[in-house]
């Protein structure tokens, strides 16, 4: 065997080197910002330097042909320094007023997305789904695709009352995140074990370990140590699923999607927030899944013309009160909305507060 | 050699419509790349995804898979229908920490285009949520052969697995009026102490840093990191009041009511008659909104520092956890602030490895044994700004009461206050 190469540990690099020069002048110190347009961003230092941000929604795996266009209009029509932000868009940095609209016209024309600052819809965060993850339950790539396709005039424009974070995950593990509006994927029966494989494949402890209602328990079936689930308990987390793979929770006609609003990061105006269920049962539908589509259509018209300047979803929903939220999107209200977990007293109304 | 091409109707549909499309650039590595290994790897990852968007199910497995001297930074894929896609029957993905704020250079990322195409399918994502450049699909051989030739130009591997992850934060000082901190610095000295526990894995569960220039808090780090820090400041904002009239007469006086004092969470604005604007400092949290609405009239203060909150999370295993504030309020300026940042989650680290159990979270640590406990196993001093509000439930043993109030009045003296 070929002597292998010891890696050198050198961690997370310094970003100082590959930032722009102004960036770097004015570290610190810089003033204000102004929005001239959609999807682009001027900030402006105490010593009168100034920068402008373009940034461009991409479909995030990027092959790299398409990295290396991205690179060509950085190189070209602006200073060759980029920034990518926690929502995978693409920001290129020109100290020169003057490169703004042909870097614009360079991106448009190149077929990607000017837009995704302030009050828009944001580029949906989003994890590997199909393509790569080991437990997935649906295509994240392939249903944020499908919906930006239809969001995109509100992903150029700025015209919603506050800016909307949408996430998408495949599994209730929620890699995606809280968002504003969450499309995260429900599985709703309890896994299929087969039992031949789990004495040989799973750690049995540590999975009866990670249930988080214990309703998993060592057994022996058909003469084989394996696992079984109650199944009055189970709650079709599919947590048991990643350390044990014969526990298969995936369904193609059971893994549903359920859509959750109200997830806020930011601590303005209110606490940071989790987001709150409003839709289930919707169907895992590729390869464009437009009944999820139509439900996140909804939820934004309501918003936009319901919510005042600043109010992010959970605060427009806290301000109408939820009987009227489900009346706007045109959605059902079931036992099922009403939490069991712990903590759950605390979301039940102690009140008298009632909106007629 | 022409590649006998997977047929792909269901993919096909996802590259109509205005948004770019993903399938469209793996279609072109398939037929446009000259590296015919590229042309038929990703060749068969579309067959393998057609499949799954056919029977609606994944078919990847995970398994082993470093590089020499790491136990982590890779995440294996194996095709559990490799017979019937062997290209792609091996497509790891490699996890690669990104410079601090996530700035680039074209010639850099150009360098690692370069690198990747050589030894992988030719995709990559800046970044994925873990916020690691994710360089997707290589097999094992080449996972080390692409490791080996970045590693050599600057760059290291990320976390995977129960381990220290990669960190995260906002662009920050380096673009942004509001930040309080030198995120990029804090960054870099919190995760590059513990590379060790980067790449090799051996902790209870994963732990993650993210730091956020301000409480507007881009990088999630409330909700999603177990040491989140966050930019504040502690003396008043500034008023430029010039501006705020200015202001004023460009949306009219309501406007103002209506979105800026209205909306400050704890009553702490007011607008005089001469439309200036009067805040109460000592009422305000720092929640950013006005500064916000204003970018130009209002900004944070000179005393600034960082307030560090520790637990978040999602879901699994005893639902969503939000973090919380363990540090109220700490200055970063000198070194020695940055030591004892360090210092600090070396603490909360050692103290977690001790007494965590078995795929639990720092958070879900302090959810079993108590604040209170972890408190003193961390060596902090309680605070009330720690909590929303003391304690409901009256069942509890206090024999400790008349010592705890003494040492607080002792703690409060020392601070002379």
């Amino acid at each position: 065997m070929a002597e292998m190469r010891e890696p050198i540990e050198s961690g997370c690099p310094d970003p100082w080197q590959y930032m722009h020069p102004v960036m770097r002048k004015n570290f610190g110190m810089w003033k204000y910002h102004e929005h001239p347009r959609p999807g682009v961003l001027l900030h402006v230092a105490y010593s009168g330097d100034k920068i402008w941000t373009v940034k461009a929604g991409t479909q995030r795996i990027l092959d790299v042909f398409t990295l290396r266009k991205l690179c060509d209009i950085g190189d070209e029509f602006a200073d060759g320094y980029v920034h990518f932000t926690i929502r995978s868009n693409i920001e290129y940095l020109v100290s020169d007023e003057s490169k703004v609209q042909p870097l614009i016209d360079a991106l448009e024309g190149a077929g990607f997305v000017v837009g995704g600052t302030q009050n828009s819809v944001a580029m949906i965060s989003h994890t590997q789904g199909w393509l790569h993850c080991d437990i997935p339950g649906t295509d994240a790539s392939g249903v944020v695709k499908s919906m930006m396709d239809e969001l995109i005039d509100e992903f150029r424009n700025a015209r919603m009352p506050n800016r909307v974070h949408i996430t998408t995950s495949c599994c209730q593990i929620n890699c995606g995140g809280q968002g504003d509006i969450a499309i995260n994927v429900q599985h709703t029966k309890p896994p299929k074990i087969n039992h031949d494989l789990v004495a040989n494949v799973c750690e049995r402890p540590s999975v009866v370990a990670r249930c988080p209602v214990a309703a998993i328990r060592p057994a022996m079936v058909n003469g084989k140590p394996s696992l079984e689930v109650d199944e009055r308990k189970c709650i079709c987390c599919g947590a048991c699923y990643p350390p044990c793979p014969p526990m298969q929770i995936n369904d193609a006609e059971h893994s549903k999607l359920a859509i959750w609003v109200g997830g806020n990061h930011s601590n303005a105006r209110g606490k940071p927030t989790f987001q709150k269920l409003v839709a289930a049962g919707i169907p895992n539908n590729p390869p464009r899944w437009p009944e999820a589509t139509a439900i996140v259509k909804r939820i934004l018209k309501a918003y936009k013309e319901g919510a005042k300047d600043w109010e992010r979803i959970n605060e427009w929903i806290e301000r109408i009160g939820w009987p009227r939220f489900f009346e706007e999107v045109e959605l059902p209200f079931t036992k099922y909305h009403i939490d069991t977990w712990r903590g759950a007293r605390a979301s039940f109304n102690s009140s008298s507060y009632i909106r007629f | 050699m022409a590649i006998d091409k997977h047929a792909t109707p269901m993919l096909d549909q996802l590259e109509t419509g205005p948004w770019p499309s993903f399938i469209s650039g793996i279609k072109r590595l398939r037929d446009q790349h000259p590296d015919a290994r590229i042309n038929a790897v990703t060749n068969d990852l579309l067959g393998q995804l057609e499949h799954s968007y056919e029977t609606r199910k994944g078919y990847w497995k995970g398994g082993t898979v470093s590089v020499f001297g790491y136990g982590g930074g890779i995440i294996p894929r194996f095709s559990e229908v490799g017979k019937v896609f062997p290209s792609s029957k091996e497509f790891h993905t490699v996890r690669v920490q990104p410079p601090a704020g996530n700035h680039y250079t074209t010639a850099m990322l150009r360098q690692l285009a370069d690198t990747w195409e050589k030894y992988g399918s030719g995709l990559v994502t800046f970044h994925g949520q873990t916020g690691n450049i994710m360089f997707i699909g290589v097999d094992t051989p080449n996972t080390q052969n692409f490791f080996d030739e970045i590693n050599d130009y600057g760059w290291d591997l990320g976390g995977a697995g129960p381990c220290v992850r990669t960190a995260m934060s906002c662009v920050g000082s380096a673009r942004c009026e509001m930040s309080c901190t030198n995120e990029l610095k804090a960054h870099r000295l919190l995760v590059n102490n513990f590379t060790d526990d980067v790449h090799r894995p051996a902790l209870p569960y994963k732990f993650k840093f993210k730091v956020s220039g301000c409480p507007n808090d881009c990088q999630n780090a409330i909700e999603r990191s177990d040491f989140a820090v966050l930019g504040t400041w502690r003396d008043d904002m500034k008023v430029d009041q010039a501006e705020v009239k200015a202001y004023i007469a460009d949306k009219g006086r309501q406007y103002y009511i209506d979105n800026v004092i209205t909306r400050c969470p704890t009553k702490a604005l007011s607008l005089n008659d001469d439309d200036t604007l009067d805040v109460n400092n000592r009422d305000c949290v720092r929640c950013m909104h006005c500064l916000n609405v204003m970018p130009k009239a209002l900004h944070p203060g000179d005393d600034k520092g960082v307030t560090i909150l520790i637990g978040g999370k999602r879901t699994l295993k005893i639902g969503d956890l939000m973090g919380t504030v363990v540090v109220p309020f700490k200055k970063l300026e000198t070194e020695e602030d940055y030591e004892s940042l360090v210092e600090l989650a070396e603490t909360i680290i050692d103290f977690w490895a001790e007494n965590g159990l078995e795929h639990e979270r720092c958070g879900e640590m302090i959810e079993r044994i108590g604040l209170a406990n972890f408190l003193e196993g961390i060596g902090i001093e309680p605070d009330p700004n720690m909590l929303s509000h003391p304690r409901q439930s009256s069942y509890i043993r206090m024999d400790g009461w008349d010592e705890a109030a003494e040492e607080w009045f002792a703690r409060q003296a020392e601070a002379g206050r």
